[in-house]
Protein backbone atom coordinates (compact mmCIF):
# COMPACT_ATOMS: atom_id res chain seq x y z
CA UNK A 1 0.00 0.00 0.00
CA UNK A 2 3.04 2.57 1.12
CA UNK A 3 4.67 1.89 -2.53
CA UNK A 4 1.82 2.64 -4.17
CA UNK A 5 1.37 5.88 -2.67
CA UNK A 6 4.72 6.99 -3.19
CA UNK A 7 4.21 5.82 -6.91
CA UNK A 8 1.29 8.29 -7.25
CA UNK A 9 2.74 11.02 -5.28
CA UNK A 10 6.06 10.62 -6.90
CA UNK A 11 4.61 11.84 -10.63
CA UNK A 12 2.16 14.23 -9.28
CA UNK A 13 4.44 16.37 -7.02
CA UNK A 14 7.76 15.98 -9.08
CA UNK A 15 10.95 17.89 -6.74
CA UNK A 16 13.23 19.62 -9.71
CA UNK A 17 16.66 20.26 -8.93
CA UNK A 18 18.88 22.50 -11.26
CA UNK A 19 22.25 22.53 -11.51
CA UNK A 20 24.34 25.33 -14.20
CA UNK A 21 26.88 23.95 -16.27
CA UNK A 22 28.85 26.48 -17.80
CA UNK A 23 25.82 29.12 -18.18
CA UNK A 24 25.50 32.47 -19.57
CA UNK A 25 22.87 32.90 -16.51
CA UNK A 26 20.41 34.00 -19.30
CA UNK A 27 18.75 30.02 -19.10
CA UNK A 28 19.04 29.86 -14.78
CA UNK A 29 17.52 33.34 -13.88
CA UNK A 30 14.56 32.01 -16.49
CA UNK A 31 14.57 28.84 -14.45
CA UNK A 32 14.36 30.93 -11.08
CA UNK A 33 11.94 33.31 -12.63
CA UNK A 34 9.45 29.94 -13.01
CA UNK A 35 9.25 29.89 -9.63
CA UNK A 36 8.45 33.35 -8.83
CA UNK A 37 4.82 35.16 -8.70
CA UNK A 38 4.68 35.62 -12.45
CA UNK A 39 4.79 31.70 -13.51
CA UNK A 40 4.54 30.28 -10.03
CA UNK A 41 5.29 26.75 -10.70
CA UNK A 42 4.50 25.54 -6.99
CA UNK A 43 1.49 25.39 -7.50
CA UNK A 44 1.50 22.79 -9.44
CA UNK A 45 3.31 21.01 -6.50
CA UNK A 46 6.93 21.19 -8.08
CA UNK A 47 9.52 22.22 -5.57
CA UNK A 48 13.27 23.19 -6.00
CA UNK A 49 15.60 21.64 -3.89
CA UNK A 50 19.08 22.02 -3.47
CA UNK A 51 20.37 18.27 -2.73
CA UNK A 52 20.12 15.80 -5.87
CA UNK A 53 19.67 12.52 -3.41
CA UNK A 54 16.03 15.04 -2.92
CA UNK A 55 15.41 15.37 -6.75
CA UNK A 56 13.28 13.75 -9.38
CA UNK A 57 13.87 16.27 -12.21
CA UNK A 58 17.67 17.51 -12.65
CA UNK A 59 17.12 20.86 -15.17
CA UNK A 60 20.70 21.54 -16.39
CA UNK A 61 21.18 24.82 -18.46
CA UNK A 62 24.68 25.15 -20.55
CA UNK A 63 27.52 23.66 -22.40
CA UNK A 64 29.41 21.33 -20.55
CA UNK A 65 33.12 21.85 -20.15
CA UNK A 66 36.22 19.71 -19.41
CA UNK A 67 35.90 20.49 -15.95
CA UNK A 68 32.42 20.65 -14.40
CA UNK A 69 31.29 17.10 -16.43
CA UNK A 70 32.97 15.65 -13.79
CA UNK A 71 30.39 17.40 -11.24
CA UNK A 72 27.62 16.54 -13.96
CA UNK A 73 28.36 12.81 -13.68
CA UNK A 74 28.07 13.07 -10.00
CA UNK A 75 25.15 14.79 -9.13
CA UNK A 76 22.99 12.99 -11.43
CA UNK A 77 24.54 9.41 -10.03
CA UNK A 78 23.22 11.00 -6.52
CA UNK A 79 19.95 11.05 -8.01
CA UNK A 80 17.61 7.74 -6.97
CA UNK A 81 16.12 6.11 -9.46
CA UNK A 82 13.53 6.92 -11.53
CA UNK A 83 15.08 10.43 -12.76
CA UNK A 84 14.03 12.72 -15.64
CA UNK A 85 16.88 15.33 -17.35
CA UNK A 86 15.92 18.32 -19.18
CA UNK A 87 18.45 20.10 -20.89
CA UNK A 88 17.57 24.29 -21.13
CA UNK A 89 18.59 26.24 -23.74
CA UNK A 90 20.71 26.22 -27.03
CA UNK A 91 23.75 25.84 -24.98
CA UNK A 92 22.63 22.92 -22.89
CA UNK A 93 21.13 21.01 -26.43
CA UNK A 94 23.86 21.53 -28.47
CA UNK A 95 26.47 23.74 -26.93
CA UNK A 96 24.85 26.70 -28.66
CA UNK A 97 27.08 29.70 -29.76
CA UNK A 98 29.96 28.53 -28.11
CA UNK A 99 29.75 24.92 -29.81
CA UNK A 100 33.29 25.79 -31.36
CA UNK A 101 35.15 27.02 -28.14
CA UNK A 102 38.32 24.79 -27.46
CA UNK A 103 37.14 24.51 -23.50
CA UNK A 104 33.36 22.71 -24.05
CA UNK A 105 32.61 19.31 -24.63
CA UNK A 106 28.83 19.85 -26.28
CA UNK A 107 25.70 19.58 -24.85
CA UNK A 108 24.45 18.18 -21.96
CA UNK A 109 23.86 14.67 -23.83
CA UNK A 110 27.53 14.35 -24.06
CA UNK A 111 27.74 13.03 -20.44
CA UNK A 112 24.08 11.58 -19.32
CA UNK A 113 21.08 10.86 -20.90
CA UNK A 114 18.57 13.40 -21.66
CA UNK A 115 14.95 13.14 -21.66
CA UNK A 116 13.52 16.55 -22.77
CA UNK A 117 14.96 19.26 -25.10
CA UNK A 118 14.12 23.28 -24.52
CA UNK A 119 15.24 25.28 -27.39
CA UNK A 120 15.94 29.37 -27.26
CA UNK A 121 18.38 31.39 -26.30
CA UNK A 122 17.37 31.92 -23.40
CA UNK A 123 14.54 29.65 -23.44
CA UNK A 124 11.30 31.64 -22.10
CA UNK A 125 9.75 30.46 -19.03
CA UNK A 126 7.29 29.15 -20.56
CA UNK A 127 8.90 26.85 -22.83
CA UNK A 128 10.64 26.20 -19.39
CA UNK A 129 7.43 25.25 -17.83
CA UNK A 130 6.29 23.40 -21.35
CA UNK A 131 9.50 21.16 -21.31
CA UNK A 132 8.96 20.38 -17.61
CA UNK A 133 5.11 18.97 -18.66
CA UNK A 134 6.33 16.93 -21.29
CA UNK A 135 9.54 16.00 -19.07
CA UNK A 136 6.93 15.02 -16.18
CA UNK A 137 4.95 12.74 -18.63
CA UNK A 138 8.05 10.89 -19.36
CA UNK A 139 8.93 10.36 -15.52
CA UNK A 140 5.46 9.52 -14.87
CA UNK A 141 6.41 6.50 -17.72
CA UNK A 142 9.23 5.67 -15.86
CA UNK A 143 8.10 5.68 -12.32
CA UNK A 144 4.88 2.96 -13.87
CA UNK A 145 7.80 1.10 -15.52
CA UNK A 146 9.73 0.79 -12.21
CA UNK A 147 8.21 -2.16 -10.92
CA UNK B 1 41.38 23.65 18.56
CA UNK B 2 40.82 21.10 15.23
CA UNK B 3 40.23 22.40 11.49
CA UNK B 4 37.42 21.11 9.80
CA UNK B 5 37.35 21.64 6.42
CA UNK B 6 33.68 22.00 4.44
CA UNK B 7 33.21 22.27 0.67
CA UNK B 8 31.23 24.95 -0.46
CA UNK B 9 29.96 24.76 -4.20
CA UNK B 10 30.14 23.98 -7.07
CA UNK B 11 26.34 23.27 -6.39
CA UNK B 12 24.94 25.12 -3.63
CA UNK B 13 21.03 26.05 -3.29
CA UNK B 14 21.84 30.00 -3.17
CA UNK B 15 24.47 29.94 -5.98
CA UNK B 16 22.83 30.60 -9.18
CA UNK B 17 26.45 29.27 -10.32
CA UNK B 18 28.92 27.26 -9.84
CA UNK B 19 32.03 28.43 -7.58
CA UNK B 20 33.52 26.02 -5.28
CA UNK B 21 35.09 27.24 -1.73
CA UNK B 22 37.27 25.17 0.52
CA UNK B 23 36.38 26.66 3.88
CA UNK B 24 38.47 25.81 6.98
CA UNK B 25 36.69 25.95 9.62
CA UNK B 26 37.33 26.27 13.39
CA UNK B 27 34.13 25.64 15.64
CA UNK B 28 31.76 27.74 13.60
CA UNK B 29 34.50 30.20 12.88
CA UNK B 30 35.69 30.18 9.32
CA UNK B 31 39.45 30.57 9.38
CA UNK B 32 40.36 30.81 5.77
CA UNK B 33 38.25 30.36 2.35
CA UNK B 34 40.27 28.71 -0.64
CA UNK B 35 38.87 29.33 -4.08
CA UNK B 36 38.41 26.86 -7.17
CA UNK B 37 37.43 28.24 -10.38
CA UNK B 38 37.20 26.98 -13.72
CA UNK B 39 33.42 25.71 -13.84
CA UNK B 40 31.86 27.95 -16.84
CA UNK B 41 34.93 28.33 -18.77
CA UNK B 42 34.17 28.16 -22.45
CA UNK B 43 37.07 30.24 -23.86
CA UNK B 44 35.01 32.69 -25.73
CA UNK B 45 37.55 35.04 -26.25
CA UNK B 46 39.25 32.80 -28.62
CA UNK B 47 35.74 32.53 -31.05
CA UNK B 48 37.10 35.96 -32.30
CA UNK B 49 39.20 33.65 -34.43
CA UNK B 50 36.14 32.04 -35.84
CA UNK B 51 33.59 34.54 -35.86
CA UNK B 52 34.01 37.81 -37.69
CA UNK B 53 33.43 40.71 -35.81
CA UNK B 54 29.39 41.31 -36.36
CA UNK B 55 28.90 37.89 -35.15
CA UNK B 56 31.41 38.95 -32.00
CA UNK B 57 28.58 40.76 -30.42
CA UNK B 58 26.08 37.52 -30.15
CA UNK B 59 29.28 36.34 -28.67
CA UNK B 60 29.82 39.41 -26.13
CA UNK B 61 26.28 39.26 -25.08
CA UNK B 62 26.43 35.52 -24.29
CA UNK B 63 29.44 36.49 -21.62
CA UNK B 64 26.41 37.55 -18.96
CA UNK B 65 22.93 36.93 -19.43
CA UNK B 66 22.08 38.84 -16.55
CA UNK B 67 24.43 42.22 -18.16
CA UNK B 68 24.42 41.22 -21.53
CA UNK B 69 22.80 44.72 -23.03
CA UNK B 70 26.38 46.35 -21.19
CA UNK B 71 28.45 43.48 -22.92
CA UNK B 72 27.19 44.39 -26.29
CA UNK B 73 27.11 48.10 -26.09
CA UNK B 74 31.03 48.09 -24.94
CA UNK B 75 31.89 46.06 -27.30
CA UNK B 76 30.40 48.12 -30.39
CA UNK B 77 31.78 50.90 -28.79
CA UNK B 78 35.39 49.60 -28.83
CA UNK B 79 34.96 48.27 -32.88
CA UNK B 80 33.33 51.91 -33.76
CA UNK B 81 36.07 53.51 -31.77
CA UNK B 82 38.71 51.49 -33.48
CA UNK B 83 37.19 52.15 -37.55
CA UNK B 84 36.37 55.96 -36.40
CA UNK B 85 32.64 55.51 -36.49
CA UNK B 86 30.37 58.51 -34.92
CA UNK B 87 27.53 56.75 -33.55
CA UNK B 88 24.65 59.01 -34.03
CA UNK B 89 23.35 60.97 -30.41
CA UNK B 90 19.98 59.21 -30.75
CA UNK B 91 21.58 55.46 -30.81
CA UNK B 92 24.38 56.34 -28.05
CA UNK B 93 20.83 57.75 -25.69
CA UNK B 94 18.74 54.43 -26.67
CA UNK B 95 21.33 52.46 -25.68
CA UNK B 96 21.67 54.35 -22.20
CA UNK B 97 17.84 52.97 -21.81
CA UNK B 98 18.46 49.81 -22.22
CA UNK B 99 21.46 49.73 -20.21
CA UNK B 100 20.22 51.09 -16.94
CA UNK B 101 16.77 48.62 -17.41
CA UNK B 102 19.02 46.16 -17.67
CA UNK B 103 21.06 47.17 -14.30
CA UNK B 104 17.52 47.41 -13.06
CA UNK B 105 16.51 43.67 -13.10
CA UNK B 106 20.41 42.86 -12.51
CA UNK B 107 20.17 44.56 -8.91
CA UNK B 108 16.18 43.48 -8.39
CA UNK B 109 17.38 40.20 -9.51
CA UNK B 110 20.18 40.37 -6.96
CA UNK B 111 18.13 41.66 -3.92
CA UNK B 112 15.79 38.95 -4.36
CA UNK B 113 18.58 36.48 -4.74
CA UNK B 114 20.06 38.34 -1.45
CA UNK B 115 17.03 38.29 1.01
CA UNK B 116 17.27 34.50 -0.14
CA UNK B 117 20.19 33.90 1.15
CA UNK B 118 19.33 34.83 4.47
CA UNK B 119 16.10 33.00 4.62
CA UNK B 120 13.76 35.58 3.99
CA UNK B 121 11.51 34.33 0.94
CA UNK B 122 8.94 36.21 0.79
CA UNK B 123 11.35 39.25 0.31
CA UNK B 124 12.76 37.27 -2.56
CA UNK B 125 9.62 36.82 -4.26
CA UNK B 126 8.59 40.46 -3.81
CA UNK B 127 11.90 42.05 -5.51
CA UNK B 128 10.99 38.87 -8.30
CA UNK B 129 7.64 39.89 -8.83
CA UNK B 130 8.43 43.59 -9.73
CA UNK B 131 11.41 42.52 -11.87
CA UNK B 132 8.71 41.11 -14.27
CA UNK B 133 7.78 44.30 -14.99
CA UNK B 134 11.41 45.43 -16.02
CA UNK B 135 11.40 41.95 -18.32
CA UNK B 136 8.04 43.24 -19.95
CA UNK B 137 9.69 46.21 -21.49
CA UNK B 138 12.31 44.33 -22.33
CA UNK B 139 10.47 41.73 -24.49
CA UNK B 140 8.17 44.40 -25.56
CA UNK B 141 10.59 47.11 -27.07
CA UNK B 142 13.25 44.24 -27.86
CA UNK B 143 11.87 40.96 -28.34
CA UNK B 144 13.54 38.77 -25.53
CA UNK B 145 13.24 39.18 -22.36
CA UNK B 146 17.11 38.39 -20.89
CA UNK B 147 19.30 38.91 -23.71
CA UNK B 148 17.81 41.97 -25.54
CA UNK B 149 20.66 41.89 -28.35
CA UNK B 150 19.72 45.74 -29.38
CA UNK B 151 23.52 46.18 -30.54
CA UNK B 152 24.88 46.58 -33.70
CA UNK B 153 28.12 47.86 -35.08
CA UNK B 154 27.42 51.17 -35.27
CA UNK B 155 24.57 52.06 -33.61
CA UNK B 156 21.34 49.98 -32.52
CA UNK B 157 18.75 47.95 -34.24
CA UNK B 158 15.48 48.81 -32.46
CA UNK B 159 13.75 51.92 -31.73
CA UNK B 160 11.41 53.62 -28.88
CA UNK B 161 8.35 55.56 -30.51
CA UNK B 162 6.72 57.99 -27.92
CA UNK B 163 4.28 55.97 -27.55
CA UNK B 164 6.42 52.74 -26.13
CA UNK B 165 8.27 55.48 -24.25
CA UNK B 166 5.47 56.88 -22.14
CA UNK B 167 4.54 53.44 -21.55
CA UNK B 168 7.98 52.27 -19.89
CA UNK B 169 7.76 55.51 -17.96
CA UNK B 170 4.46 54.51 -16.68
CA UNK B 171 5.61 51.35 -16.00
CA UNK B 172 8.55 52.55 -14.39
CA UNK B 173 6.06 54.98 -12.11
CA UNK B 174 4.35 52.18 -10.97
CA UNK B 175 7.57 50.18 -10.37
CA UNK B 176 9.32 52.62 -8.53
CA UNK B 177 6.22 52.78 -5.96
CA UNK B 178 6.11 49.00 -5.89
CA UNK B 179 9.79 48.99 -5.00
CA UNK B 180 9.97 52.13 -2.43
CA UNK B 181 7.62 49.82 -0.83
CA UNK B 182 10.06 47.30 0.07
CA UNK B 183 12.67 50.00 1.13
CA UNK B 184 11.49 49.66 5.06
CA UNK B 185 12.57 45.97 5.06
CA UNK B 186 15.87 45.74 3.34
CA UNK B 187 17.14 48.81 5.12
CA UNK B 188 15.42 48.79 8.71
CA UNK B 189 13.72 45.40 9.37
CA UNK B 190 15.23 43.95 12.55
CA UNK B 191 16.05 40.42 11.44
CA UNK B 192 17.41 41.88 8.26
CA UNK B 193 19.59 43.87 10.34
CA UNK B 194 20.69 41.49 12.58
CA UNK B 195 22.19 39.01 9.23
CA UNK B 196 23.38 41.82 7.48
CA UNK B 197 24.82 44.79 9.67
CA UNK B 198 28.72 44.36 10.87
CA UNK B 199 28.91 41.49 8.53
CA UNK B 200 32.08 41.23 6.21
CA UNK B 201 32.97 43.99 6.63
CA UNK B 202 35.88 45.78 4.38
CA UNK B 203 36.94 49.46 5.07
CA UNK B 204 37.33 52.58 2.84
CA UNK B 205 41.54 51.79 2.36
CA UNK B 206 41.11 48.15 2.21
CA UNK B 207 38.94 48.27 -0.50
CA UNK B 208 41.30 50.81 -2.54
CA UNK B 209 43.97 48.19 -1.73
CA UNK B 210 42.61 45.03 -2.49
CA UNK B 211 40.65 46.56 -5.93
CA UNK B 212 37.07 45.92 -5.58
CA UNK B 213 34.36 47.05 -8.33
CA UNK B 214 31.46 48.59 -8.64
CA UNK B 215 28.62 48.60 -5.64
CA UNK B 216 31.12 46.67 -3.48
CA UNK B 217 33.79 49.46 -3.37
CA UNK B 218 30.93 51.81 -3.30
CA UNK B 219 29.44 49.90 -0.19
CA UNK B 220 32.86 51.20 1.34
CA UNK B 221 32.65 54.65 0.48
CA UNK B 222 34.75 55.26 -1.97
CA UNK B 223 32.60 57.48 -4.56
CA UNK B 224 33.99 55.63 -8.08
CA UNK B 225 31.45 55.00 -10.86
CA UNK B 226 32.65 54.24 -14.46
CA UNK B 227 29.57 56.45 -15.40
CA UNK B 228 31.63 59.57 -14.70
CA UNK B 229 33.53 59.31 -17.59
CA UNK B 230 30.75 59.99 -19.43
CA UNK B 231 30.58 57.56 -22.26
CA UNK B 232 27.85 57.16 -24.61
CA UNK B 233 24.78 58.82 -23.73
CA UNK B 234 26.11 59.54 -19.91
CA UNK B 235 27.93 62.79 -20.18
CA UNK B 236 24.46 64.68 -20.90
CA UNK B 237 22.47 62.90 -18.27
CA UNK B 238 23.18 64.39 -14.01
CA UNK B 239 23.74 61.95 -11.26
CA UNK B 240 26.09 61.31 -8.31
CA UNK B 241 27.63 58.14 -7.64
CA UNK B 242 25.62 56.30 -4.99
CA UNK B 243 27.57 55.01 -1.68
CA UNK B 244 27.36 54.01 1.96
CA UNK B 245 30.26 54.60 4.48
CA UNK B 246 30.06 50.89 6.25
CA UNK B 247 31.48 48.45 4.02
CA UNK B 248 29.49 45.65 5.35
CA UNK B 249 26.54 43.42 3.60
CA UNK B 250 24.13 45.78 4.86
CA UNK B 251 25.82 48.81 3.06
CA UNK B 252 26.47 46.75 -0.20
CA UNK B 253 22.22 46.04 -0.39
CA UNK B 254 21.20 49.49 0.41
CA UNK B 255 23.98 51.17 -2.22
CA UNK B 256 22.32 48.60 -4.94
CA UNK B 257 18.60 49.32 -3.91
CA UNK B 258 19.25 53.29 -4.07
CA UNK B 259 21.13 52.69 -7.46
CA UNK B 260 17.78 50.81 -8.93
CA UNK B 261 15.77 54.27 -7.95
CA UNK B 262 19.16 55.93 -9.57
CA UNK B 263 18.81 53.71 -12.64
CA UNK B 264 14.70 54.36 -12.69
CA UNK B 265 15.34 58.30 -12.67
CA UNK B 266 18.40 58.30 -15.59
CA UNK B 267 15.68 56.11 -18.02
CA UNK B 268 13.47 59.25 -17.49
CA UNK B 269 16.20 61.88 -17.93
CA UNK B 270 17.47 60.21 -20.84
CA UNK B 271 13.70 59.29 -22.63
CA UNK B 272 13.02 63.33 -21.74
CA UNK B 273 16.45 63.64 -23.74
CA UNK B 274 16.21 61.33 -26.22
CA UNK B 275 17.34 63.57 -29.42
CA UNK B 276 15.88 63.05 -33.30
CA UNK B 277 18.31 61.27 -35.82
CA UNK B 278 19.29 57.66 -37.32
CA UNK B 279 19.65 54.76 -35.50
CA UNK B 280 22.64 52.90 -37.03
CA UNK B 281 25.77 54.45 -39.14
CA UNK B 282 26.11 52.30 -42.42
CA UNK B 283 29.31 50.22 -41.45
CA UNK B 284 31.83 49.47 -44.63
CA UNK B 285 35.44 47.52 -44.47
CA UNK B 286 37.27 45.53 -41.73
CA UNK B 287 38.50 47.12 -38.54
CA UNK B 288 41.68 48.29 -39.16
CA UNK B 289 45.39 47.54 -36.81
CA UNK B 290 45.09 49.20 -34.41
CA UNK B 291 43.98 48.61 -30.35
CA UNK B 292 41.53 50.34 -28.20
CA UNK B 293 40.56 49.79 -24.61
CA UNK B 294 37.11 51.06 -23.10
CA UNK B 295 35.89 51.02 -19.57
CA UNK B 296 32.13 51.02 -18.66
CA UNK B 297 30.30 50.46 -15.22
CA UNK B 298 28.21 47.00 -15.18
CA UNK B 299 25.92 46.36 -12.71
CA UNK B 300 28.49 44.62 -10.68
CA UNK B 301 31.16 47.25 -11.61
CA UNK B 302 34.09 48.49 -13.78
CA UNK B 303 34.22 46.37 -16.92
CA UNK B 304 37.42 46.68 -19.22
CA UNK B 305 37.38 45.48 -22.91
CA UNK B 306 40.16 45.41 -24.66
CA UNK B 307 40.12 45.02 -28.39
CA UNK B 308 43.20 44.74 -31.43
CA UNK B 309 41.97 44.86 -34.75
CA UNK B 310 44.61 43.60 -38.05
CA UNK B 311 42.81 44.61 -41.05
CA UNK B 312 40.68 41.41 -41.34
CA UNK B 313 36.61 40.89 -40.48
CA UNK B 314 38.59 38.55 -37.63
CA UNK B 315 39.92 40.66 -34.47
CA UNK B 316 43.08 39.68 -33.98
CA UNK B 317 42.89 40.08 -29.89
CA UNK B 318 39.48 40.23 -27.24
CA UNK B 319 40.61 40.83 -23.46
CA UNK B 320 37.71 41.32 -20.94
CA UNK B 321 38.21 41.66 -17.61
CA UNK B 322 34.98 41.86 -15.55
CA UNK B 323 34.14 43.32 -12.28
CA UNK B 324 33.43 39.87 -9.99
CA UNK B 325 37.21 38.96 -10.99
CA UNK B 326 38.16 41.99 -9.49
CA UNK B 327 35.76 41.38 -6.22
CA UNK B 328 37.20 37.90 -5.76
CA UNK B 329 40.10 39.42 -3.48
CA UNK B 330 37.87 41.27 -1.40
CA UNK B 331 35.59 38.10 -0.46
CA UNK B 332 38.61 36.16 0.00
CA UNK B 333 39.17 39.20 2.96
CA UNK B 334 36.03 39.10 4.06
CA UNK B 335 34.94 35.48 5.03
CA UNK B 336 38.08 34.33 7.38
CA UNK B 337 36.52 35.49 10.88
CA UNK B 338 32.81 35.30 9.93
CA UNK B 339 30.00 32.47 11.31
CA UNK B 340 30.09 29.22 8.66
CA UNK B 341 26.24 30.50 8.35
CA UNK B 342 27.27 33.85 7.33
CA UNK B 343 29.12 32.54 3.98
CA UNK B 344 26.21 32.63 1.83
CA UNK B 345 25.20 36.21 2.63
CA UNK B 346 29.23 37.21 2.40
CA UNK B 347 29.51 35.78 -0.77
CA UNK B 348 26.07 36.56 -2.24
CA UNK B 349 27.45 40.21 -1.12
CA UNK B 350 29.98 40.57 -4.12
CA UNK B 351 27.03 39.98 -6.48
CA UNK B 352 28.90 37.13 -8.33
CA UNK B 353 28.96 36.54 -11.83
CA UNK B 354 31.11 33.57 -12.21
CA UNK B 355 30.10 33.25 -16.14
CA UNK B 356 31.59 36.75 -16.75
CA UNK B 357 34.59 35.69 -14.43
CA UNK B 358 35.42 32.70 -16.34
CA UNK B 359 34.22 33.76 -19.50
Amino acid sequence: MFGSFIKKSRAKSPWIMHFDCGSCNGCDIEVLACLTPLYDVERFGIINVGNPKHADVLLVTGTVNHRNKKVLKNIYDQMPEPKAVIAIGACGTSGGVFREAYNVVGGVDKVIPVDVYVPGCPAKPEAIIDGVVAGLAKFAQKVEEAK
Amino acid sequence: MATTVIPFGPQHPVLPEPIHLTLKVEDEIVKEAVPALGYVHRGLEKLADIRDYHQMITVCERVCGICSMIHGTVYSQCVEELMGIEVTDRAKMLRVIWSELHRMHSHLLWLGLFADAFGFEALFMQFWKVRERIMDINEATAGSRVIVSVNIIGGVRADLSPEQIRWILSELDTAEQEIKALQDTIMNDYSVKSRTKGIGVMTYDQALELGAAGPTLRGSGVAQDMRMLGYGGYESLDFEPVTEPDGDCWSRSTVRFREVLQSIDLVRQAASKLPEGELAVKVKGNPPEGEVYQRVEQPRGECVYYVRGNGTKHLDRLRIRTPTFANIPPLLHMVPGCELADVPVIVLSIDPCISCTER
